[in-house]
């Protein structure tokens, strides 16, 4: 019996990154529009008050509101927040002041960044200008940022727009990002660790015997922690499989290929990997299977037949 | 004897599900469904006490607070509102959390709502992150799932057509759904047949689409049952089991967690054999040979009885035991609404409102849907009246 060695924990990044498309409905859309032509909309809700930036439900009454109104492109900051240290994205790359500035004529304020020289610059009331993007795609981009302005609030009734604009822009694309540092934990550092040296570890439960391949800790079905490494394979049986004829990202494996369930000898369960080495229409469930190892690869790069006769069914259906 | 309120269906709406719905933002979208299901239940928002929503995992479409977004497009202004997130059993968790708050008294009345606009997700990818230090091999749940339909042909016998012959149904039940998705007045079983294979065993035309919508519920409880204008569907049973993705003996092809699940409602439901009790199903299947694996696991069929079921004509839409009258996930598939779309067809045939599709008689009918590597399951079971027990 093997006690697992406390490995180096394994560590990178994990970057999650997805262009996600929005429709914006006719409120957004108007909007955004009209942001494109250094026009800045609100709505007016039930109880008269002029929302910016609009919304499509009252948030009192749920009822749809559509009464789109134009308001001032100067304002007041209700209130504020410096940012010493722009990150990556942010609306100015100079430390600049986070705002809440209720444009005139509005009854809500609306979430913006002013550029200013210092937080002792900035002060609730102050008064504010937009500064318009050249470039302007319908985009709340198109507000570059705020800047301070000595105009004088004016006390409007906005007047009611259509909220059409020629070019307007019915969607926009919402790139998000999350970075991550990712780890895998011990017990899968440890497992990936033993496959630089061509060699597959699982963990045994102490509870119900069972081996994890690869092991996670701990036994999700007796909810102990596995400690004893056990060595599997490195021959294996294909328990199930199918036949890939879907093209994944950034994976550059020729189609069509196996994607095969395989029960390492010794091991509990199940790990995947690409069958190789036999014509894909060939690959049946049973089949006895050895790893291919490539110089530098962390994993097999994929199994291939051992030759041997294939598993009785049997012998591994509780595996499937 | 239990002490539980009884809960009542009162009010079902959803959206006319497509491809893209690009006329409307995720907020317009869910207004829709839930402003039908007031309108089928004749009540306003102010008649809300409660809202239960219910999306996809975030990363699908990157909204990440929908309760949030979403309040004010559903009325939550001054009420309760919370999330459930059980990945694509999620439609079907939401509703039972909904049910739940009903049935504990909570509430008396409760909006439950589920969507997913896919044409602005990145579901396939979202299954795919690049995690590091792991092997990518797979495009997709289609993948992931396919080794276990082979199992389940290889441990019952069942012939390689069966697949096909579940898609041909599902799709010509949903030409008589207006709101599904798929309407595609041409199928012919020997068209599946012919479609290519993505992942062998499992065939395009054997695969659900993916779809924009909503869909939403009013539940309310024995009071407002009594105020309710049409009749109402009853729950007479519910439950939710989980399991592991992976574990040792796991049973992929029929998951311990979903005959625990099933044998929960039917004994609440007092049903001791579902095969005769029940009128209809409407189950979650994403990939066709999933209803001869369901019909198994939910005890319709013994191990191996599930595809003969299926061969035999039993579940077509005037077969003796109905599954997927709606056309199912094959036909209408926004991940996010999907459980939940599942749980108001089953509502919907025993209020008698299923239209076209409704099959007669229809008085216990089961809703059933699963998420994650089959390991999360939801169901119910409704009827057209309460429950005795």
């Amino acid at each position: 019996m093997a006690v697992a060695p406390q490995p180096d924990i394994l560590k990178a990044p994990l970057v999650v990154e997805f262009p996600f498309t929005r429709s914006l409905g006719p409120v957004q859309a108007a909007f955004l529009s009209g942001l494109r032509h250094r026009t800045v909309l609100g709505v007016r809700t039930t109880d008269d008050r002029v929302l910016v930036p609009p919304v499509e439900y009252d948030p009192v009454t749920a009822a749809e509101i559509r009464d789109l109104v134009e308001v001032g492109d100067t304002g007041t900051v209700t209130t504020w927040a410096w940012n010493p240290a722009p990150r990556r994205g942010q609306p100015l790359d100079t430390p600049f002041a986070w705002v809440l500035v209720k444009l005139d004529g509005a009854d809500t304020a609306l979430l913006h960044a002013l550029d200013a020289t210092g937080p002792d610059a900035v002060h609730s009331g102050l008064r504010v200008r937009v500064r318009w993007a050249a470039e302007r795609t319908g985009a709340i981009t198109d507000i570059a940022c705020f800047e301070p302005d000595d105009s004088t609030p004016e006390q409007i009734r906005p007047a009611p727009h259509t909220g059409e604009f020629e070019d307007g822009v019915t969607g926009i694309v919402a790139a998000a990002r999350l970075d991550y540092t990712y780890s895998p934990g011990g017990a899968q550092s440890r497992y990936i660790n033993a496959l630089a040296d061509n060699r597959t570890v699982g963990e045994r439960c102490p509870s119900c015997r069972k081996v994890y391949v690869p092991p996670r800790g701990a036994c999700p079905t007796c909810g102990v922690a596995t400690t004893e490494q056990v060595e599997v394979g490195p021959a294996g049986t294909v328990t199930t499989y199918c036949i890939v004829n879907v093209k994944a990202k950034n994976l550059d494996i020729e189609l069509p290929y196996v994607y095969a369930h395989i029960a390492l000898d010794g091991a509990d369960l199940a790990l995947h990997g690409r069958i190789g080495g036999i014509p894909y229409d060939q690959v049946r469930m049973g089949l006895r299977v050895e790893p291919v190892w490539t110089e530098g690869g962390r994993y097999p790069d994929h199994y291939r037949p051992t030759g041997e006769p294939d598993a009785d069914y049997d012998t591994y259906k509780e595996l499937i | 004897m239990t002490n539980k309120e009884p809960v009542a269906i009162v009010g079902i709406g959803q959206t006319h599900h497509v491809a893209a719905r690009r006329d409307v933002s995720i907020a317009g979208l869910v207004r829709e469904a839930a402003q039908r299901a007031l309108t089928d239940a004749e009540l306003t928002w102010a008649d809300i006490d409660a809202v239960v929503i219910g999306k996809a995992p975030d990363f699908f479409e990157g909204v990440m607070m929908p309760e949030l977004y979403l309040a004010d497009a559903l009325g939550a202004v001054g009420k309760p509102m919370l999330r459930v997130h059980t990945a694509g059993s999620v439609g079907g968790s939401t509703a039972l959390v909904a049910a739940n708050l009903v049935a504990g008294r909570v509430h008396g009345t409760v909006l439950t709502l589920a969507f997913e606009k896919q044409s602005e997700s990145n579901a396939m990818w979202g299954l795919s992150l690049p995690i590091p230090f792991q092997q990518p091999l797979l495009a997709g749940a289609g993948g992931f799932f396919a080794p276990h339909v082979r199992a389940y042909m290889r441990r019952t016998g069942a012939p390689d057509t069966v697949g096909s012959l579940v898609a041909y149904k599902d799709r010509r039940n949903a030409l008589k759904n207006p709101y599904a998705h798929l309407h595609e007045h041409d199928v012919t079983l020997e068209k599946v047949q012919a479609s290519p294979m993505l992942w062998d065993p499992i065939r395009y035309s054997e695969t659900c689409p993916s779809s924009d919508g909503a869909c939403a519920m009013i539940l309310t409880d024995r009071a407002g049952a009594a105020r309710s204008p049409k009749p109402p569907a009853w729950m007479l049973g519910g439950a939710m089991r989980s399991e592991p993705t992976l574990f040792a003996g796991k049973d992929f092809v029929s998951p311990q967690a979903g005959k625990d699940c099933a044998a929960d409602v039917y004994r609440q439901a007092g049903i001791a054999d579902p095969r005769r009790e029940i009128d209809a199903v409407e189950m979650y299947v994403p990939f066709s040979w999933y209803e001869p694996m369901w019909l198994e696991n939910l005890g319709f069929a013994d191990e191996g009885g599930g595809w003969k079921l299926t061969e035999s004509g039993v579940t077509e839409l005037d077969g003796d035991l109905p599954v997927n009258m709606s056309g199912g996930v094959l036909s209408t598939n926004p991940i996010g609404a999907s459980g939940m779309i599942r749980f108001a067809e089953a509502a919907l045939q025993v209020r008698g409102q299923a239209g076209e599709h409704q099959v007669d008689g229809a008085r216990k009918v089961l809703g059933h849907a699963y998420g994650g590597g089959s390991q999360f399951f939801s169901m119910w079971l409704v009827g057209a009246e309460p429950p005795t027990r």
